[in-house]
């Protein structure tokens, strides 16, 4: 097992611990960025996919696994994403300023929803943001002129200083761009974790009478969690406008609201990471699974087109994962490393007690 | 002046008298403790300076200020930090960051700055630490810095609450029931801890407690109270030696 010699409290303020965890990253991300020479079109527009879902993931992350608050209504605030993005480049605004403003809308809006939700939890306060999903999904209805309407809108494709990065036409590019944003805001992100906005996150989730007593403002705190959230969801909202490229209300369903729950709770709540094993899993499956269903079918015979098989699977994963692992993919990861790292001396009941609950998960 | 001035407090819950007419003053500097039996009201009288309920009657003064009327967020800025009966640490976080939440109080940087990590912050990151550290030190928690609250035995996670209000740098610190649930050995730390924390870091202390070895051990002065009325004050001998309060614990009638 490895043992840090921690020589100064930098190493603790520090986003990594020592130089291996570090090196990792850099590696992974070094990986990442070369990946378009490797991967075929399809699978870098399905990675594509993946990063957007782990930014829109990290956007619920935030709210509901590092602040516990619970949220129905995420598919609003990319709606809001993708629409004033695309609305704002229709009127000629270049993407590195409609892109900002696209996040900073959908985060504004959020706070300000945030200053009565708040007073909520639980699954009051879900119930709260499926009503504020369903009254944007009208909206965006209502305001054909800007939206489009039933109809649906088109995002331009992207220019920076002339460089082309349309989603078909320079993939390479669409790709690097999303890469970028992905990783500025997971920087972002792990800072504020770091520093003290992020702690008093975390005291709202697991004791708010304590928080309280440390002086900290549980209405402002949850109202910036709620903005912060819908701003980076709003980003998310952004690339997949541009990603799905021509796009109507019907896109954000609430089965993307849903399925952004699903990222959270299978990746791991409270964990960063969480968010990306999740995104990974809920991108791969459907593609999986229908690989798998064509290949039973041209080489056994197997007819397996049936309609929502790939919701039953959802299910049973999603069931699955909350009576045996309610730490997720990334607690499952943790585990098995933590197995590793203590060969041949792991024992079964070494996390038993870690099996506990966030206050999310928990009815009030 | 005295630190904390309380008058003719009272909260009624419905046709429940939980406090009525409680006053009495703590000095700066002092160690003050509340006793009575179980419902008398010793915990409601702390939820009332901490402001989580408000009093139907009476004021609170700290430190000659009018508190009645605040938030609960805006007591711990003033100075007074409290620990719970029930302790309330946040569970899945490690006994560092708990200790590092204390320091909320003092944090100069907003959320903008803390989302890029500007420079400023490293340097509050550490003096925050610092202060954690001596507290860390003082309470004797090195071996569980990096522990989560979750797997900690009862015993540490009651002294990570008082660590958790020593790293607000408080004037005042509550101590609502430190040694319940505590071993001999353990209450007879908490009791040099208090002693320390007035000697030394120049605390008053504001005390609820059942285990009487403790109160007398420590206390300059104490509150008895029962069914939400003042009983007697005085030092701990004399409270003790109260034929009213000795009515109010074996629940008998004494003849004057």
């Amino acid at each position: 097992m490895k043992v840090i010699f921690k020589t100064s409290y930098d190493n603790d303020i520090d986003l990594h611990e020592d130089w291996w965890a570090r090196g990792k990253i850099i590696l992974l991300v070094a990986v990442m960025a070369i990946l378009p020479f490797f991967a075929g079109e399809y699978y870098l527009a399905e990675i594509t996919n993946t990063l957007i879902w782990s930014l829109a993931g990290m956007g619920l992350m935030l709210l509901v696994g590092h602040t516990g608050q619970a949220s129905l209504g995420h598919a609003a605030f990319l709606a809001i994403g993708a629409y004033t993005d695309a609305a704002l480049m229709n009127i000629g605004v270049p993407w590195v300023i409609a892109f900002p403003l696209a996040g900073i809308a959908a985060g504004v809006f959020g706070a300000i929803v945030a200053i009565p939700a708040v007073r909520m939890s639980g699954i009051y306060l879900a119930i709260a943001t499926l009503a504020l999903f369903v009254i944007v999904e009208e909206m965006i209805i209502v305001a054909e002129p800007i939206t489009g309407g039933v109809g649906g809108i088109f995002a331009p494709s992207i220019t920076i200083l002339g460089v082309d990065f349309d989603r078909y036409a320079s993939l390479n590019n669409f790709y690097w761009l999303c890469l970028a944003v992905v990783v500025g805001v997971t920087w972002m992100y792990a800072n504020l974790m770091r520093s003290p906005t992020g702690r008093s996150f975390l005291a709202v989730r697991d004791s708010e009478v304590s928080a309280r007593a440390l002086g900290i403002n549980i209405t402002r705190t949850r109202s910036l969690a709620f903005g912060l959230s819908c701003a980076m969801t709003g980003l998310a909202g952004a690339l997949m406008g541009h990603y799905i490229t021509f796009f109507n209300y019907e896109l954000f369903s609430v089965f993307i609201s849903i399925n952004l729950l699903l990222v959270v709770t299978i990746g791991g709540l409270g964990f960063i990471q969480g968010a990306f094993f999740g995104a990974i899993l809920i991108t791969a499956v459907p593609q999986v699974i229908s690989i798998l269903r064509d290949a039973l079918n041209a080489n056994l015979g197997i007819d397996l087109s049936m309609p929502g098989l790939d919701t039953l699977i959802f299910s049973i994963i999603l069931v699955t994962f909350i009576i045996y692992e309610p730490t997720g993919l990334y607690g499952r990861w943790l585990k098995i490393r933590a197995w590793f790292q203590l060969f041949p001396l792991a024992r079964r009941d070494m996390f038993r007690r870690q099996k506990t609950y966030l206050k999310t998960e928990r009815m009030k | 002046m005295s630190l904390l001035q309380v008058d003719d407090l009272a909260i009624h819950f419905g046709g429940v008298k939980a406090v009525d007419g409680v006053s009495f003053a703590v000095e700066e500097g002092e160690v003050f403790s509340i006793i009575g039996p179980n419902g008398a009201g010793k915990s409601t009288i702390f939820n009332l300076i901490s402001r989580f309920y408000k009093p139907t009657r009476g004021t609170i003064k700290f430190d000659g200020q009018d508190i009645t009327g605040l938030a609960a967020h805006e007591i711990g800025p003033l100075g007074i930090a409290r620990t719970f009966q029930n302790i309330e640490l946040f569970d899945h976080s490690t006994v560092l960051d708990n200790l590092l939440m204390g320091r909320h109080t003092h944090r100069r940087t907003q959320w903008f700055q803390d989302m890029f990590f500007v420079p400023k912050i490293r340097r509050e990151e550490r003096r925050h630490r610092a202060k954690v550290e001596e507290v860390i030190e003082f309470l004797e928690l090195e071996a569980y810095r990096e522990k989560l609250i979750a797997g900690l035995p009862y015993g540490v996670r009651k002294v990570v609450e008082i660590g958790r209000a020593l790293a607000m740098g408080p004037k005042m610190i509550l101590l609502d029931e430190p040694a319940s649930g505590l071993s001999v050995e353990e209450s007879q730390e908490v009791a040099y801890w208090v002693e320390d924390m007035r000697r030394d870091m120049g605390l008053t202390v504001l005390m609820v407690e059942h285990d009487m070895s403790l109160v007398n051990q420590v206390s300059d002065r104490v509150l008895a109270v029962a069914n939400g009325q003042p009983l007697a004050m005085g030092t701990p001998s004399e409270v003790q030696a109260d034929p009213q309060v000795k009515a109010a614990y074996l629940g008998t009638e004494v003849d004057a």
